[in-house]
């Protein structure tokens, strides 16, 4: 009982959170701010930018035909930076997500170390 | 103001009409470049193999930390950290003077998540960038990762548990005997204050290993960098306060739970429970 509570509790933040973060990825990033950032505006003030490779290692892999930084290629401008956020932010979070649970997965129930969580799930076991 | 951008921006653009209305430079299709991510190009060979050293090291340690302390109930919160800071990443917010900031995350990460899964989460999210959206050199992602990842998860993190644990027990020595804190054995105020001021503390810093990075490269001298460096981020680092708390109490509001607790603290916890 306890367990599927938690487990409810669980994916309710997990979906909330996600939806959070597309929200802002999708919507909110073509208002970003042009102006270069600091590390940007740096090089430029100080004229070391042209020392950025104008053909990087970034350029040869196969997402580059698919993406100009965050902007989706061949698609009207208007959706282009919000496909590309919505792209990075599910893979971000797929990637995350499966690092995750390769990393706390555990062999056998003896692996499982006794946690003093008071909110633990584990308590059912 | 525009004539000066001119003085400094390379002859080699080709695209003079887009000058005009964007005097800063930015790519063809007038997407905002996000950094402080570093181009391949900034740093030397040396600088950048000790980057990744370092970074190989720490992400190397927070797996094995994970894989032997975290629940799985912490899986989701790494999921959901990664997608916001993501996401966060691209809102650039104006800062007066003609440059932009956004979220760095690290502290965020390590507030929410622990230094271990923090990295994690901090690594993933600028692999994502440099890979696929060509933001940071791939060459320079240990850097990167070094600089904005693992400054906010590590120092970050551990700066805010310092403030957080001095401000409470400030607190708890002003209290009557029979108010105990909380049962985690915090405050909301302590939580606040140690994450806006690790927070902005962590920028700052990031800020200045990167213009030591770069003075080392030899790319711009050491002075000049850092206080141009500094500087800005000085004021960025408000906005990732800012940002950070925000966050930070939603989620205390929502999933307290859900927080990162030693295991230190754990066992703090479990014998303050038993001896009542």
């Amino acid at each position: 009982m306890r367990h599927s509570s938690n487990h409810f509790n669980n994916r309710l933040f997990m979906i909330t959170g996600l939806s959070i973060a597309l929200i802002i990825a999708v919507f909110i990033s073509p208002f970003a701010s042009k102006d270069p950032d600091g590390l940007d505006r740096v090089a430029q003030d100080l004229a070391f930018e042209s020392k950025a490779h104008s053909d990087p290692l970034a350029h040869k892999l196969p997402f580059f035909a698919v993406f100009e930084e965050y902007a989706v290629r061949g698609v009207p401008e208007a959706i282009a930076t919000p496909l590309a956020g919505l792209a990075g932010t599910i893979v971000t979070f797929g990637l995350a997500m499966g690092l995750g649970k390769l990393a706390t997965r555990r062999l056998s129930m003896t692996d499982r170390r006794s946690s003093a969580h008071q909110h633990d799930e584990s308590n059912w076991e | 103001m525009i004539l000066d951008c001119y003085k400094f921006i390379d002859c080699s653009l080709s695209q003079p009409t887009m000058m005009l209305f964007q005097p800063f430079s930015i790519n063809p299709i007038g997407q905002p470049i996000v950094a402080m991510h570093i181009p391949d190009g900034f740093l030397n060979v040396p600088v950048m193999l000790i980057a990744w050293i370092l970074s190989i090291a720490l992400i190397a340690l927070s797996l094995k930390k994970v894989e032997a302390d975290y629940q799985d109930r912490a899986v989701p919160l790494m999921g959901v950290c990664a997608a916001f800071i993501f996401a966060a990443q691209m809102i650039n917010f104006p800062i007066p003077g003609g440059t932009s900031g956004h979220l760095m995350g690290g502290t965020l990460a390590g507030v929410l998540l622990g230094p271990w899964a923090g990295s994690l989460v901090m690594s993933i999210v600028f692999m994502v960038q440099a890979l696929i959206f060509q933001d940071g050199g791939i060459v320079a992602l240990g850097a990167n990762i070094l600089n904005m990842g693992l400054v906010g998860t590590f120092g970050g993190y551990y700066l805010f548990r310092t403030i957080r644990n001095f401000v409470d027990r400030l607190q708890f020595s002003r209290q009557s005997p029979r108010q105990s804190p909380r049962q985690s054995g915090h405050q909301f105020k302590s939580l606040i204050i140690g994450t806006a001021i690790a927070s902005w503390f962590s920028v700052v810093f990031a800020s200045a290993l990167v213009a030591l990075e770069l003075a080392l490269s030899g790319t711009v001298p050491l002075s000049v960098g850092l206080t141009a460096m500094v500087g800005w981020h000085m004021m960025i680092g408000l906005g990732e306060a800012l940002v950070t708390v925000s966050t930070v109490t939603f989620i205390w509001r929502s999933r307290p739970d859900l927080f990162y607790t030693s295991s230190h603290k754990k066992a703090q916890t479990l014998s303050r429970s038993v001896s009542r």
